[in-house]
């Protein structure tokens, strides 16, 4: 068989039609013409899970920084984390009805997820422990994949003594369960608010993808292209940063997802057994950890933080899901019955005009 | 491979050192252990109290130095010695009851661990062997809804829904309500018709009968209230028995080897013979150690009757044998469990409520080997539960792209094109290539486990390893901290280790220590 690149002198072009297997037509019909970002982008868009957890993220984020503002910034929900009005219903129930739901009609009411005993607002105090995760969120993403990817690249690249001690370090931290380490330091650091809590989780969360970045380097490191590099005359900055580091990009993101969704779950369990985020400010973990044992009285003041919890780190998850299916170049779509279908016509329109 | 091993316990030592000196820095920054004494308002027997604690936790030294005088003690394990230090919170060495604890603990962690990765690697490979079917796509969001759920959320609701609505259930009487009838047969039957391979009306047909199958299950025991006292007796014995044997004839060799059906329905019908005279054994006197025994000699015997049988392929039969008989095996004591059941649950310290929420035993349970053990198995039923829920998710997922991964490759296509049954392509062409990285993943998370049991543990409020971690972290308490993290530390490394070795070991390609 002829490569596809290579012209065939012996025949003329569309003398005949060599068939091919549908699944391989789709898959090239779909790339032609793309550079490697936009096919990375177009399947990524394609991702219905990823499309709609992507969509479920920014929703949450955005409801939780504009209902209860932030900082001096005033919100549009009437109530803050800190006031005690007095409960609207007996036991504080919530007012939230959506029909088929055991609601009458739709209402949304003051205290749409209830109150607890004292007459705080959950809806209020949710928003501010869902702030809380998306800044661990943000700062651990940013360290621990800034410190792991450095780290990684610098020892897989540099070799060496490098490696020894930068490998020797992970090997540490590596063994340490990470909610030992979080707990224990976060105690020594006197980590009360979430920027230390999520800043020290950022000092021990690296280790895992500082292996991955490294085993790429070493792989990518003896690739010609990097020789190339080199006898062209770029500096090692300039090779780790724009020659192999993009080709790990795909290993870094991948495992940024899986690592804050990690995360996650750690801030709330540290902030559950108390190590974490602790009072008067609100972690989602210490407001499962308060209301445990109203799950039979009160069981709206239990489930709604857990709900919380679970659909961030779920969003996350289908996000890491569909940047995985995004980076990989064996990734291939299983075309419909439809895809199939409307390729059988385009051939049989195409061989009936010739 | 000596050399390997010796220079790979070597580097964990001093791993192990460099993690402890970190660890033990920031646990004396961590708080002050005389945080205690401020309620004292006595000042003379203040100042007692904090010159003795000064003393025994040589708060006078500087933590650097501290570090060395605590490293001394730990040190006097070699000579057999230890000396974890004082614990201030029941001014009790920690060494006391640490084997105790870590036993509790290993307990709980072992029991999910194992059954984590059973159920994992089934589920991967199902989901492999029928990707992109509905059934694949119901299991993977199912496993991410697992993986996002925090354990002491999910630990919660298990004990409302399954331990205190279930005792609810069977001080009731234990009549199982129709719609939980329904829904499960109706469940069973979805995933039997989604999982059933061929043409439309086969599917339909194995669907339909394993909903019947279920359906009627349960509305037996819910008629004769079988759940308040359960066993199985000789003839359901039988049954499973027939069973097994055929599953495992079906799963290792094939129903069409008949030296492998001889063997697995010889040892399958000497289970049940030996059922009635091991009910005298089991009366008599019955300890851990004979449990063990007769597991072994079980296997054993499946062994014997395979070798007997076996012909040319003595391995395939032995091996055949030999899980069929640990089957049986556990079948048997299973029945014997299930007879201690009423019993245990009618017990004065029980009180008809069976499942319990909280602790790793009752206190002041009276009664023979069965009923401890069936007091084990309550215990564990709930942290073992949430503890699978959670590690099933990176097991499945693994184990399922793993499987994907061997599939697709060239040796697999020859070894259909060669004409050999599906069978043997996927138990063993492609299983055992896709079990290798798994073996490694589960060396390192037990690790991660035991760190992760501390929440565990204060949400079943188990007295072991994790209780040590958390009120020594609180309480300021530098000593029960060392000595969990150290433990854990040690377990870790050498789970590490255990990893490269298997991972060597399964795989040729790797080599060791070169």
């Amino acid at each position: 068989m002829t490569s596809p690149g290579t012209p065939d002198l012996a025949h003329t072009p569309g003398d005949e039609l060599v068939p091919e297997p549908d699944e391989v037509m789709l898959e090239q019909k779909e790339t032609v013409g793309l550079s490697q970002a936009q096919i990375v982008r177009r399947r990524f868009f394609r991702h219905k899970g990823a499309m709609i957890s992507l969509f479920v993220l920014v929703s949450i984020l955005l409801l939780s920084v504009t209902s209860i503002g932030i900082g001096p910034i005033p919100g549009w929900w009437q109530w803050t984390p800190y006031d005690r009005p007095v409960p609207l219903n007996p036991r504080g129930e919530p007012t939230l009805s959506v029909p088929f739901f055991g609601g009458t009609g739709f209402e949304i009411g003051s205290h749409p997820m209830g109150q607890d005993q004292t007459g705080r607002d959950l809806f209020a105090a949710i928003m501010r422990g869902v702030q809380n995760t998306m800044v661990v969120i943000i700062v651990l993403g940013v360290l621990s994949t800034t410190l792991g990817v450095v780290i990684g690249a610098v020892s897989g690249y540099f070799g060496g003594w490098w490696d020894a001690v930068l490998m020797r370090l992970t090997d540490v931290i590596i063994i340490i369960p990470v909610i030992l380490i979080t707990a224990v330091a976060g105690f020594a650091l006197g980590a009360s608010g979430v920027l230390t809590v999520a800043v020290v989780m950022g000092l021990f969360f690296w280790v895992g993808l500082a292996r991955l970045v490294r085993a790429e380097f070493l792989a990518l490191r003896e690739r010609e292209f990097v020789d190339a590099a080199r006898v062209a005359g770029a500096s090692s900055g300039r090779i780790i940063f724009k020659h192999i580091l993009p080709n790990t990009v795909g290993v870094i993101v991948v495992n940024m997802t899986l690592l804050l969704g990690a995360g996650i779950l750690t801030e709330v369990a540290l902030s559950f057994l108390g190590f974490g985020i602790r009072p008067p400010d609100i972690s989602l973990g210490s407001l499962i950890s308060e209301y445990t044992g109203a799950l039979t009285t009160r069981p709206w003041l239990f489930l709604w933080p857990g709900v919380f919890v679970i659909v961030i780190v779920l969003c996350i998850q289908f996000i890491g899901d569909g940047l995985r299916d995004a980076f990989d170049p064996r990734q291939k779509r299983i075309p419909s019955r439809q895809d199939l279908k409307k390729g059988d016509q385009s051939d049989e329109s195409a061989a009936g005009t010739n | 491979m000596a050399m390997y091993v010796v220079r790979r316990l070597i580097a964990g030592f001093f791993v192990v050192l460099g993690a402890s000196f970190i660890v033990y820095i920031l646990v004396a920054n961590a708080g002050d252990p005389l945080t205690s004494t401020y309620g004292i308002t006595d000042p003379v027997a203040r100042a007692q109290r904090i010159s003795s604690l000064t003393a025994s936790l040589n708060l006078d030294v500087n933590p650097v130095f501290r570090y060395f005088i605590w490293l001394k003690g730990v040190a006097g394990c070699v000579v057999g010695q230890c000396d974890f230090g004082l614990s201030i919170t029941t001014n009790q060495p920690v060494a006391a009851d640490l084997v105790g604890r870590i036993l509790i603990t290993l307990k709980l962690v072992l029991a999910a661990t194992v059954l984590a990765v059973l159920i994992g690697i089934a589920i991967g490979i199902v989901t492999a062997l029928r990707q992109y079917s509905g059934f694949d796509y119901t299991v993977t969001f199912f496993t991410f809804v697992f993986f996002a759920l925090p354990v002491f959320f999910a630990a919660v609701l298990l004990k409302e829904f399954v331990a205190i609505q279930f005792n609810d259930f069977l001080v009731e009487g234990g009549r199982i309500p129709w719609w939980f009838i329904w829904t499960a047969a109706i469940i069973a039957g979805l995933t039997a018709y989604s999982l059933t391979a061929g043409e439309q009306p086969r599917r339909l047909l194995f669907g339909g009968g394993a909903g019947i199958i279920i359906g009627g299950i349960l509305y037996y025991m819910s008629v004769t209230q079988w759940l308040l006292d359960p066993g199985l007796g000789p003839i359901m014995i039988a049954i499973l028995g027939l069973a097994i044997a055929l599953g495992i004839t079906e799963l290792t060799a094939g129903l069409k080897n008949r030296k492998v059906l001889n063997t697995a329905l010889t040892t399958a019908a000497a289970g049940l013979v030996l059922w009635y005279p091991l009910q005298y054994l089991f009366y008599e006197g019955m300890t851990i150690w004979l449990l063990f025994a007769l597991a072994a000699l079980a296997i054993a015997m499946g062994i014997g009757i395979g070798y007997l049988w076996g012909g040319d392929d003595r391995g395939l039969s032995a091996r055949a044998g030999a899980l069929t008989a640990f089957c049986m095996a556990a079948v048997i004591f299973l029945d014997r469990s299930m007879q201690a059941w009423n019993a245990y649950s009618n017990s004065p310290s029980i009180r008809g409520r069976p499942i319990k929420t909280i602790g790793d035993a009752q206190r002041g349970l009276e009664g023979d080997f069965w009923i401890n053990t069936v007091d084990v198995f309550t215990h564990l039923l709930l942290p073992t539960m949430a503890l699978i829920l959670i590690s099933l998710a990176s097991y499945t997922r693994y184990t399922r792209a793993s499987m994907l991964e061997v599939l697709n490759q060239d040796y697999i296509r020859t070894a259909r094109a060669k004409g050999l049954t599906e069978r043997t392509v996927v138990m063993r062409h492609a299983f055992r290539n896709a079990l290798i990285p798994l073996a490694t993943i589960v060396a390192f998370d037990i690790g991660g486990l035991l760190g992760g049991a501390v929440i565990t543990e204060t949400v079943f409020q188990w007295d072991a390893m994790g209780r040590l971690f958390q009120t020594g972290l609180l309480n300021s308490d530098p000593n029960p901290v060392m000595a969990f993290f150290l433990i854990v530390a040690i377990i870790a490394v050498v789970f590490n280790i255990i990893a490269d070795l298997l991972y060597a070991a399964l795989d040729p390609r790797i080599r060791v220590g070169q």
